[in-house]
């Protein structure tokens, strides 16, 4: 399932924030986006998604050009995006939630148990809050239970959007490893991060967005030794 | 605070159904329908209204305000678009029912499904378009549309313009029940007919999954798409469905009042209907019922103080909506697991 990007340029209005990116996501990657505020990282995961509509360029997954298709038949195809900060309804529980997740799937009954007992065991605080509602949710777990949706739609892709935003330190680092092991479960993930230092880590291979284009593509390990990214995205440039 | 607490109508009803077992709903269901079936006969009572006739009222402005309250809650409380023209949906009702019941020999339930039917085809046709819109835009485009259709009939020909649709037929008799001017108990069961229809529908709607869909949609919208919820589909229905009830009750509305004209569809019936809504509590059936129920019945119970009662009645909604800016009977905060409890009672 390889999800190719291909000179894609997004508009606002008449502001272009995307301005020809051209990405990359092998099946079974992790490939992260890493960029400062307002470079379009978001604005990329949501045209993937569907949510925005593309002014021109392609989407390829599986071979198709989907970037007509809206975003709730992406769900269908495998696409899923964790939404940026909190994208969780609030008014519904915690067990709501993650059922939102089944709305569109065919075999819900039968996949719901299954599929909750595997978000609850990446994410035990969850299980621990089912009937709380989404709302009242820390920032953490609420990040833990957008992710946990998106899981619920069984997706070939997910596109996560900064997951590390407002965590504590420990927490960052836990939702790193979480990342790590979905992957390893099939999961392709196109990561969106200001946490470079940890994206990086984890990703395989990177791309850097500056004001809408692609300025470097390297495998990740590679940033993080390149003195230019640590300078700008990991502030120890001077050491 | 403690005196919330008494105040809370809402959770104290549902409590005693929820511990209800089936015979005793189906005993409070059937009995709260017999006492509101008798409200018409209590007109010597202090429920009298003064000037108007008690069983007259009870139809219009009350019944009627509590069936499209009713209908408007699915848009603007079930799936949180707000719709500043439902006014226009009660209109093509009234007009599909004042032109057919005087140019053919159709009666007024033949012609309810066409009315309820052209109510529906310009809820689509307004809603394919508009329904991408969020928010204020969408507001003024509904607000838009309430006053082309009053503008259209009020400058048509076959809508006899200004002058309006007079010498539309009553409703003929079901039964043994013969509907009258004089007295219209009969109008009065039909509308708590249709409003009983209305309620179960909705219903068992909200615990399926259009009521899901509906509540993913109102809280956040694009996370309900990324859920796989065809959003515009959802948002078209539920708007449709809110135009099919305005459409019933206009086609009623012309039936019982003979004569209708542009001037009775302006943007104030559709603030009104919207105010009943709020009033009562926005997206909770029972609110919304309760809070029709007391606008359309206060401005006609204090008539006698005449020049001062559109006074009090802006003193009544400000005072109610300070102390319960929710509404009287709001929407719980968790809506949804007490209707799922009770899909799975
Ligand atoms: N709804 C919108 N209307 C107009 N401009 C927008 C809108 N959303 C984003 N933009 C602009 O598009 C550009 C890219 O925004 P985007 O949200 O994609 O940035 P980002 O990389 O996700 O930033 P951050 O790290 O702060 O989340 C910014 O200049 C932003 O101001
Ligand atoms: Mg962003």
């Amino acid at each position: 399932m390889r999800l190719e990007i291909k000179d894609l340029h997004v508009h606002y209005g008449k502001i272009e924030a995307i301005k020809g990116v051209s990405v990359v996501v092998n099946e079974g990657e992790i490939v992260t986006l890493i960029g400062a505020n307002g470079a379009g990282k978001t604005t990329m995961l949501k045209t993937i998604s569907g949510l925005r509509p593309v002014t021109s360029g392609q989407i390829i997954f599986d071979g198709k050009d989907i970037s007509k298709v809206p975003a709730h038949e992406r769900v269908d195809l495998g696409i899923s995006q964790a939404p940026e900060g909190r994208g969780i309804f609030p008014g519904m529980t915690v067990l709501e939630n993650l059922e939102m997740g089944k709305f569109h799937r065919k075999n819900r009954k039968a996949e719901m148990q299954e599929d909750l007992e595997k978000v609850y065991h990446l994410f035990p605080r969850l299980k621990e809050r089912v009937s709380q509602a989404g709302g009242t949710l820390s920032g953490g777990e609420q990040q833990m239970l957008a992710i946990g949706r998106a899981l619920m739609t069984r997706p070939k892709v997910l596109l996560l959007d900064e997951p590390s935003m407002g965590l504590a330190p420990q927490m960052i680092a836990n939702i790193f490893r979480i990342i790590t092991e979905i992957n390893k479960t099939g999961v392709t993930i196109l990561l969106v991060e200001q946490n470079a230092q940890q994206a990086l880590q984890r990703a395989h291979r990177a791309y850097i967005l500056e004001t809408g284009n692609i300025v470097k593509e390297a495998k990740a390990s590679d940033l993080l030794n390149d003195p230019a990214v640590r300078e700008a995205y990991l502030g120890t440039g001077a050491h | 605070m403690k005196i919330r607490n008494y105040w809370n109508l809402r959770d104290y009803g549902a409590n005693i159904w929820e511990n209800a077992g089936r015979p005793v709903r189906v005993a409070i269901v059937l009995v709260s329908i017999v006492l509101v079936g008798l409200l018409p006969f209590t007109g010597g009572s202090f429920l009298a209204t003064p000037i108007a006739s008690f069983d007259a009222v009870l139809v219009y402005p009350v019944g009627m305000f509590v069936l499209m309250s009713l209908g408007l809650n699915i848009v603007v409380g079930k799936s949180g678009m707000l719709d500043l023209g439902y006014v226009a949906f009660f209109a093509i009702g009234a007009y599909t029912m004042a032109i057919l019941g005087t140019t053919t020999k159709l009666n007024t339930w033949e012609i309810m499904p066409i009315g309820i039917a052209f109510a529906m085809i310009a809820g689509v046709l307004l809603g394919i378009p508009t329904l991408r819109l969020r928010g204020d835009y969408l507001a003024i485009v509904t607000l838009g549309f309430g006053e082309i259709v009053r503008l259209v009939v009020l400058n048509s020909t076959w809508s006899k313009g200004p002058n309006g649709i007079a010498n539309i037929p009553m409703p003929p008799h079901i039964g043994p029940l013969k509907f009258e001017l004089e007295n219209q108990r009969v109008f009065f069961w039909v509308v708590m007919a249709m409003i009983l229809l209305t309620i179960w529908m909705i219903r068992r709607l909200s615990v399926r999954r259009p009521g899901r869909a509906w509540e993913a949609i109102r809280q956040d919208e694009d996370a309900a798409e990324l859920m796989g919820v065809p959003t515009l589909k959802y948002k078209i229905w539920s708007f449709t469905l809110g135009a099919a009830v305005g459409g019933a009750a206009g086609v009623l509305y012309a039936s019982k009042n003979l004569y209708i004209a542009p001037e009775m569809f302006t943007l104030n019936v559709s603030i009104l209907i919207l105010a009943c809504v709020v009033f009562g509590g926005i997206g909770n059936i029972w609110g919304v019922v309760i809070g029709a129920t007391v606008l359309g019945y206060l401005p006609d119970r204090i008539r006698f103080i005449s020049d001062a009662r559109l006074l009090v009645f802006g003193l009544v909604l400000v005072i109610v909506m300070n102390f319960r800016p929710d509404g009287l009977l709001p929407r719980k905060k968790r809506e949804k697991a007490i209707v799922k409890r009770e899909a799975n009672a």
